[in-house]
């Protein structure tokens, strides 16, 4: 089995985190992954993207057009990503920062409200956390124990109090469903 | 089997350059390559090595042909504009016969261009991008892993030829994370055995030489084809690739590093609606695997060519198919990616006309 995922929104909401530590958790299950980052003159508010790919067999192609799932964290993101899905996959928005209501009628639409929950925890810039919670539950792609896992490799210097919240927020997400 | 790191293919390539033994790094930053040698300056230093941030491009190759002519194995990188600016030392290093790396994270071009990645320095890579009669040795990796493992290859092929050899990539696999497994033991690079070439010091021996130039007349010819003989040697016997379920193919795609991964992806495709597909990717692209070329194009009728570019390697196919094989083409010039569907929807297509 093969999932492609685009991870997409602002700089600085940890897009290519959120990639990274899907691809790692993948890594330690013993998947083959692999992650690709829009690159170059990206800034920090300015749109930020990631293709991931997570299978079962050898990766072919680490390009992807039509993604299975799309985590879309902005509301640009979800004019540019929405329409690429492929039919029969799921879109997971950020419905605390996107007002426009998805359209699409073949894909699954999970709204989460990301930052609400974030904010609920005490730290707005933890909403890649809940949704990659969300997402891991309702795929079961990964465990959210290599989740959990994986953003303690990404985020090594990061406090202990950090990794216990950020470990928080994956569980908040996962708990939603 | 040893453990797997998720690695950026230009953090792998740092990894490989360092496990080969190499200790000698000189470069000047361009995007999309900057993680190289920002990792690199950290490695380095970690091994004992030396980096240079040189004041431009053009010192970087001049003193990989220093540090190479006295024996270190040495390298640069850099991305396809700053690689134009060493072509002129590269041509005297390939003139004096000292073996170097030289890796081309290639972006989208001409002049400036894009930072996306592209395909379009095949023939600046292959055939001679200098002047003068010369050819380096050019690998073409397509994954991480790959990106790792060359840098030892290269060097072990360049120094095997005393011959320049070259990593042609692009942006796509610099910038993308795959698992990586550290193979073979790391090289000790004061075990490397003293060749009868370095330039060491001639207290108490005859002085030894190496330049690109011979004034003498006649002389440079007579060099010149003593290399040849060397070119023909490699032709003979470095032709590396890779195939994929080629046996019962009727439709053969040849493509290299990340088009190659993409036209895989199409194959599945178009194996998965029973179509005889196969894939030949050539990972030396000089020499360019030309005997299995040959050999299939007597048996297959449509061969198709994906670059990232306007059509660079299809001469080289055209060259060896000899008219034998149709030869079709998608290509994507200026940092374009090409995509499965759009590689199935052409084996579709030559296939209706069959």
């Amino acid at each position: 089995m093969t999932k492609e995922f685009i991870i997409a929104g602002f700089g600085g909401q940890g897009i290519v985190s959120s990639g990274i530590i899907l691809a790692y958790a993948g890594l330690f299950e013993n998947l083959n992954v692999t992650f690709f980052p829009s690159y170059g003159a990206e800034m920090r508010g300015g749109t930020a993207n990631c293709q991931v790919v997570v299978s079962d067999e050898k990766i072919a192609s680490p390009v992807v057009v039509n993604p299975d799932i799309v985590i879309i964290m902005n509301e640009p993101s979800l004019l540019k990503f929405e329409p690429v899905v492929k039919p029969g996959g799921m879109l997971f928005f950020n419905q605390t920062l996107i007002k426009s209501k998805p359209a699409r009628k073949d894909v699954e639409i999970i709204p989460i409200e990301a930052n609400k929950i974030a904010e609920e925890l005490g730290q707005g810039r933890i909403a890649n956390m809940v949704m990659l919670g969300a997402m891991v539950k309702k795929t079961k792609m990964v465990s959210i124990e290599s989740m959990k896992k994986a953003q303690r490799k990404r985020f090594e210097r990061a406090s202990e109090e950090q990794l216990a919240l950020n470990d928080r927020a994956l569980e908040r997400g996962y708990a939603l469903f | 089997m040893a453990e797997k790191e998720l690695m950026y293919g230009n953090h792998a390539l740092v990894e490989g350059v360092i496990h080969a033994g190499c200790r000698f790094f000189a470069g000047y930053p361009i995007t999309p390559q900057n993680e190289s040698p920002e990792y690199m300056s950290i490695r380095m230093n970690e091994v004992g090595g030396v980096f240079l941030q040189t004041e431009s491009e053009i010192a970087a190759i001049n003193m990989l042909f220093g540090a190479a002519a006295a024996g270190a194995r040495a390298m640069t990188s850099s991305s396809s504009p700053g690689i134009s600016l060493m072509q002129e030392g590269l041509s005297y290093i390939a003139g004096a016969d000292v073996p170097v790396l030289v890796v081309n994270i290639a972006r989208g071009g001409p002049g400036l261009g894009n930072i996306a990645p592209a395909q379009s320095d095949y023939f600046q890579a292959v055939k001679s991008g200098g002047h003068g009669d010369y050819h380096t040795i050019v690998l073409a990796p397509n994954s991480v892993q790959e990106m790792f493992e060359f840098p030892r290859l290269a060097f072990e092929l360049a120094e095997k030829y005393r011959n320049p050899a070259l990593i042609l990539a692009d942006g796509l696999l610099g910038q993308m994370m795959e698992p990586v497994e550290i193979k073979g033991e790391p090289i000790d690079p004061k075990t490397l055995p003293e060749q009868d070439w370095w330039l060491t010091g001639c207290k108490g021996r005859e002085k030894r030489v190496i330049r690109s130039y011979d004034l003498r007349p006649g002389k440079l010819e007579e060099w010149n084809w003593r290399r040849w003989e060397k070119y023909q040697k490699i032709l003979k016997n470095e032709q590396r690739y890779e195939d994929i379920k080629i046996d019962d193919a009727d439709i053969l795609i040849v493509a290299y590093g990340t088009s190659a991964r993409v036209a895989e992806a199409g194959l599945r495709i178009a194996r998965q609606k029973g179509l005889k597909v196969g894939l030949l990717r050539p990972i030396t692209l000089w020499p360019f695997p030309s005997d299995i070329l040959s050999e299939l194009s007597k048996r297959i009728e449509d061969i198709l060519v994906v670059e990232m570019s306007l059509g660079q390697m299809i001469e080289d196919v055209k060259l060896v198919v000899e008219g034998r094989s149709k030869i079709h083409f998608i290509g994507h010039p200026g940092g374009g990616l090409p995509n499965a569907q759009e590689i199935y929807n052409k084996i579709l297509e030559i296939r209706s006309k069959k």
